[in-house]
């Protein structure tokens, strides 16, 4: 199935948004943020989610772990 | 505001310009920027607003300068080696101009100090490398309807979004939240090509001129998403969200409050 992820056209084998995040290579659902077709999911989300033919995806990392010294 | 011969010559490219001109540059000499962070990305970010002429710059930050930080932070020397980060940055702004005010915040900014803070400014950067500033300066944009910019660098990435407190879309319509302890790596754990911070605090330095100008489009509305490796900038399109926590519809975030600081536990990560 033919999904675009991060504006790339992408193939996948996935239905599951967990096995999705996997095929992709996101080391954990803690690390991203996800919209799917121009909504962001909601995290309790993630599990009950899959994907269809045509889906836009695009992750959104948190960037900025530190701790306290700027 | 008149300006003098020096300062007509100071900024003749920048008066030469005619989407700034004279007026523009004395806007300009009367905008108050706040950078959060005298780090990779407020360090480029002071200097360029300083050589602007931003007439009135904050500069917020409690730490020293350490040798680790001389790889990206270019406002500090390495003579500077353990002064303090915001004195450091304030003596190299001003060298660079001197027609300019520095104030300098040597704090960390938390639920009970930054809405008096940010109150002496028009305009706040971000540069800061933490989510509980991060958000913590989102929020508090948001009640004091101050504009501000976003932005993070890890390992090869770098992103960025400015927002509008009330009008466009904010850090936490894309995150809700910080993400849980040790999911994301830091900056010390994974990793930073120096430069990132150059471009991208660069960035939210024009994105703060541009506000005080009133020229140009803000990155609003769109998060900007740079990688090193690929060379590529997207700005990909978001959208204020209805279940945001704090600017949608039934917000659960009605006062400032400190997120908590992640103990150091890095799971095996990366972007
Ligand atoms: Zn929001």
């Amino acid at each position: 199935m033919n999904v675009t992820v991060n504006g790339k056209a992408t193939e996948t084998e996935a239905i599951a948004l967990g096995a999705f995040l996997t095929e992709q290579r996101v080391k954990s659902p803690d690390q991203v943020s996800i919209e799917l077709n121009g909504r962001i999911l909601r995290r309790e989300e993630f599990d009950s989610t899959t994907i269809s033919e045509g889906d836009q995806i695009e992750f959104f990392y948190f960037m900025g772990g530190g701790r306290g010294a700027y | 505001m008149e300006l003098t011969d020096t300062q007509i010559e100071r900024y003749s490219r920048h008066i030469i310009l005619e989407e700034v001109g004279l007026a523009g540059q004395e806007r300009l000499l009367s905008a108050r920027v706040l950078i959060v962070g005298a780090g990779g990305l407020g360090s480029p970010a002071a200097l360029y607003l300083a050589a602007a002429g931003i007439g009135t710059i904050g500069i917020v930050d409690a730490d020293t300068v350490d040798i680790t930080n001389l790889q990206r932070q270019i406002a500090h020397r390495t003579a500077d080696l353990g002064r303090e980060k915001v004195i450091s940055a304030a003596e190299k702004m001003s060298a660079i101009n001197p027609d300019i005010t520095v104030n300098t915040h040597r704090l960390f900014l938390q639920a009970d100090n930054i809405a008096e803070v940010i109150d002496g400014y028009d305009f706040v950067i971000d540069g800061t490398d933490n989510f509980a500033a991060k958000f913590l300066i989102n929020d508090a944009c948001h009640f004091s309807r101050k504009a501000y910019v976003h932005a993070g660098i890890l390992r090869f990435d770098g992103q960025m979004m400015t927002v509008l407190p009330g009008e466009t879309a904010c850090l936490r319509c894309i995150f809700g939240g910080p993400p849980p302890p040790g999911a994301v790596p830091s900056c010390s754990q994974a990793g930073v090509l120096g430069v990132l911070g150059g471009v991208l605090g660069t960035l939210q330095a024009t994105e703060a001129v541009k506000h005080a100008l009133g020229q140009g489009t803000l990155l609003t509305n769109a998060l900007l998403k740079y990688n090193a490796l690929d060379l590529s900038f997207r700005k990909v399109p978001v959208r204020r969200n209805p279940i945001c926590p704090l600017c949608g519809d039934a917000p659960t975030i009605t006062d400032l409050h400190d997120e908590a600081l992640p103990v150091c536990d890095l799971k095996e990560a990366r972007p």
